[in-house]
């Protein structure tokens, strides 16, 4: 027997190949450590130079990004003996708690901003992908290069029409209205993907449907949908990633009900001096959804590799 | 169970026409064949009883029930799919549970049957399995639990065995002709081939190019082709077509060949022209003493027959004949056609013409 095959990968590519994505990620995930370990330390630490990897943490940056804060008088600060931890920490700096601050709100809407228009895309992309894909529609290919061609420019190409349109429509800075703007750009991405999944879907698995006694919205609903899970699953993903970080629209037409945790952000940096550990712990909390429901939806996009894998 | 009739179903995709006018009655318990080559329009015609396809005109009756545009839920009648269908997100009851749950049966009436129908087909040990990591014939078995397990009033099978190796085939074809003859249920079978419609069928349709042929026995359509497309589609090899012009008249008995006389089925339809002698290879005889003379240009042994290829003075044709008997290449025999079963053909339309041989069986084509 001889060691060497056509399919296997050697031993020396398989190294080489390990190190290259040990390398990749090392490159991409650096950037993302850095943030996080600015996160938990001390304004100081945060801008020394050079910089620290060994420091004392702190939740420090926690503690700012969620609250607003005042300076006190000497007298003020003797007759309140701080009574939780995160009061503890402002006291360093002469200071206490005024309330909190909006990042929870802004934060909330990102999550009902991203994650409503996520679904909207998805319900619609899935049923226009389905529709575009089974049934004979007039001009079906010109509609579908018509959806595509949304996307030719940078939505925000069109800005300066749309904040015009959304004052005279009430939607600018509503949740409703950065929804649909979200949708409408998602829409077409989510649409061509749904429908290379549901074009490779055989149709015999819904004819069956009908047969067995399905009306043909139970055969889309209970064949076809479980079918393009994996699509599903990974046009959301897109869908909400960019739903997550739009940050040009969401200057423009949100300052404050609606304002979504990109725009807001930045503007912390202006509140006391440049409150790095603050704005890093934003950060790294911002990540967090985005990067929960990829691994909670995880499964469903290896699965769908590995059974085009052994379908094929 | 289920008398089944098609009357002048024509279905059209745009302008271009997959099925034109067609009629024939499928008997109530019959195994009725689809036969044709690919393009034809057997998928087509099997959807369009299914309900899978709604037909541009014409009727479908299923149990003297005009049915041809009612959803397939309606229609009671269940479809073997070519590649199976397994719904592949389900394991294997609840494949075969699926098309009882839609009728709102109950549960315990649901495992009840599931698991009678897996005994039935031997597939009681992997009902629990995914379909994904089935074997070829397992799947096969599934596809068929799926449509017996609600007793439909018939069968439509496209190609059920297309998926499997030749071995197999063999095998399954039999297990499907048993099963068949076991619960009596009207079954539509579509195969382009020949051997299998021949071996399986109670009855066959010959279609090619969107048009019915023939339909008929295996043995009325084998003995009495009604189209050259037909005797040369059926049999291996297939039935020669010796050409010559001449005419034939009503009620003549033989005709004319290579300025011999050859007998023939008494005609009840004279012709005049190009026309066929159309003969299967096993109604050729070697005669050292015929005036009617071929030579021989290959041989080809099969065990008890051997085929041999003849130039003849009307084209080349082919013999089986007893593989005892000696035929050498380059030979000159003599050769002589068993007369009742020679079919005349029209050249240009490819029609049968009429004799006492086939009477009966061309008015139903
Ligand atoms: N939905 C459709 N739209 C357009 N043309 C179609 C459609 N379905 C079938 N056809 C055409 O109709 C003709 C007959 O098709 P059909 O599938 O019935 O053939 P078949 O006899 O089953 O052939 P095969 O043995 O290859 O399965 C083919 O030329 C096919 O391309
Ligand atoms: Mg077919």
């Amino acid at each position: 027997m001889s060691s060497f095959s056509v399919t296997e990968p050697t031993k020396r590519t398989k190294w080489f190949a390990g190190t290259m994505v040990i390398v990749y990620a090392l490159i991409t995930m650096l950037p993302l450590a850095w943030i996080m370990m600015t996160g938990f330390k001390s304004p100081a630490d945060a801008i020394s130079y050079p910089p620290k990897v060994v420091f004392e943490p702190t939740l420090e940056g926690y503690v700012n990004l969620f609250t607003t804060r005042t300076r006190q008088t000497d007298e003020f600060l003797a007759a309140n003996p701080p009574e939780t931890w995160y009061e503890e920490i402002v006291r360093e700096y002469d200071m206490v708690i005024a309330g909190p601050s909006k990042f929870g709100e802004r934060f909330l809407n990102s999550v009902i901003i991203g994650f409503g228009s996520t679904f909207l895309s998805i319900v619609l992309g899935t049923l226009a992908a389905y529709a575009f894909s089974r049934f004979k529609i007039p001009l079906a290919d010109d509609l579908l290069f018509f959806i595509l061609s949304t996307r030719m420019m940078p939505p925000i190409a069109v800005a300066i029409p749309i904040f015009l349109m959304y004052r005279q429509l009430g939607l600018s800075d509503t949740h409703l209205g950065m929804i649909l703007l979200y949708t409408a750009v998602n829409i077409s991405l989510a649409v061509w993907l749904l429908k290379g999944f549901i074009d490779e879907i055989p149709r015999e698995y819904e004819e069956a449907a009908l047969i067995d006694g399905y009306t043909r919205f139970q055969a889309f609903y209970k064949v076809v949908l479980p079918q393009a899970a994996t699509g599903i699953a990974s046009t959301a993903i897109f869908c909400l990633i960019f739903a997550w970080n739009e940050y040009a629209f969401a200057v423009l037409l949100t300052s404050g009900t609606a304002q979504t945790a990109p725009p807001f952000i930045p503007t912390i940096i202006g509140v006391g001096g440049l409150d790095w550990p603050a704005v890093a712990a934003g950060a790294t909390i911002f990540l967090l959804p985005v990067m929960i429901f990829t691994i909670l939806l995880r499964k469903h996009l290896l699965r769908g590799i590995t059974f085009g894998a052994v379908r094929k | 169970m289920a008398q089944i009739i098609i009357k002048n179903v024509r279905k059209e995709f745009g302008d271009f026409t997959a099925v034109k006018e067609s009629s024939f009655t499928i008997e109530d318990g019959e195994f009725f064949m689809l036969l044709g080559p690919s393009g034809c329009g057997k998928t087509t015609t099997l959807r369009m009883i299914a309900g899978l396809e709604l037909p541009t005109s014409g009727e479908i009756y299923l149990d003297g029930e005009e049915i041809s545009q009612k959803p397939p839920s309606q229609r009671d009648i269940a479809f073997v799919f070519q590649m199976f269908a397994l719904y592949p997100h389900m394991n294997v009851r609840k494949n075969l549970s699926y098309p009882l749950v839609s009728q709102g049966m109950a549960r315990r009436d649901v495992k009840a049957k599931v698991e009678e129908v897996a005994g039935i087909l031997g597939i009681t040990d992997i009902l629990n399995k995914p379909v994904g990591g089935l074997s070829g014939g397992d799947r096969q078995r599934v596809a068929l639990g799926r449509a017996i397990v609600r007793d439909p009033k018939a069968f439509m099978m496209d190609e059920p065995l297309g998926a499997l190796d030749a071995e197999f085939r063999e095998h399954m074809s039999e297990e499907l002709r048993a099963l068949h003859d076991r619960m009596g249920a009207t079954t539509v079978y579509v195969t382009h081939d020949q051997l299998e419609a021949m071996q399986m069928g109670d009855k066959i349709v010959v279609m090619n190019n969107a048009v019915v042929e023939q339909f008929g026995t295996p043995q009325e359509i084998y003995d009495k082709p009604a189209t050259m497309f037909v005797a040369d589609f059926i049999g291996s090899p297939s039935m020669n077509f010796l050409d010559f012009s001449g005419k034939v008249a009503d009620g003549a008995t033989s005709v004319d060949l290579g300025g011999q006389a050859h007998g023939i089925p008494r005609q009840m339809q004279g012709a005049s022209g190009d026309l066929v002698f159309g003969v299967r290879p096993e109604h050729i005889k070697l005669s050292d003493d015929g005036a009617y003379r071929g030579e021989i240009l290959a041989t080809e042994y099969l065990g008890t027959t051997q085929i041999i290829t003849l130039a003849t003075p009307n084209g080349e044709a082919k013999a089986r004949i007893d593989s005892a008997q000696v035929a050498k290449v380059g030979e000159k025999v003599g050769l002589s056609f068993e007369a009742p079963k020679v079919t005349l053909f029209d050249r240009a339309g490819g029609q049968a013409l009429r004799s006492e041989l086939n009477d009966g069986v061309l008015s139903n084509g």
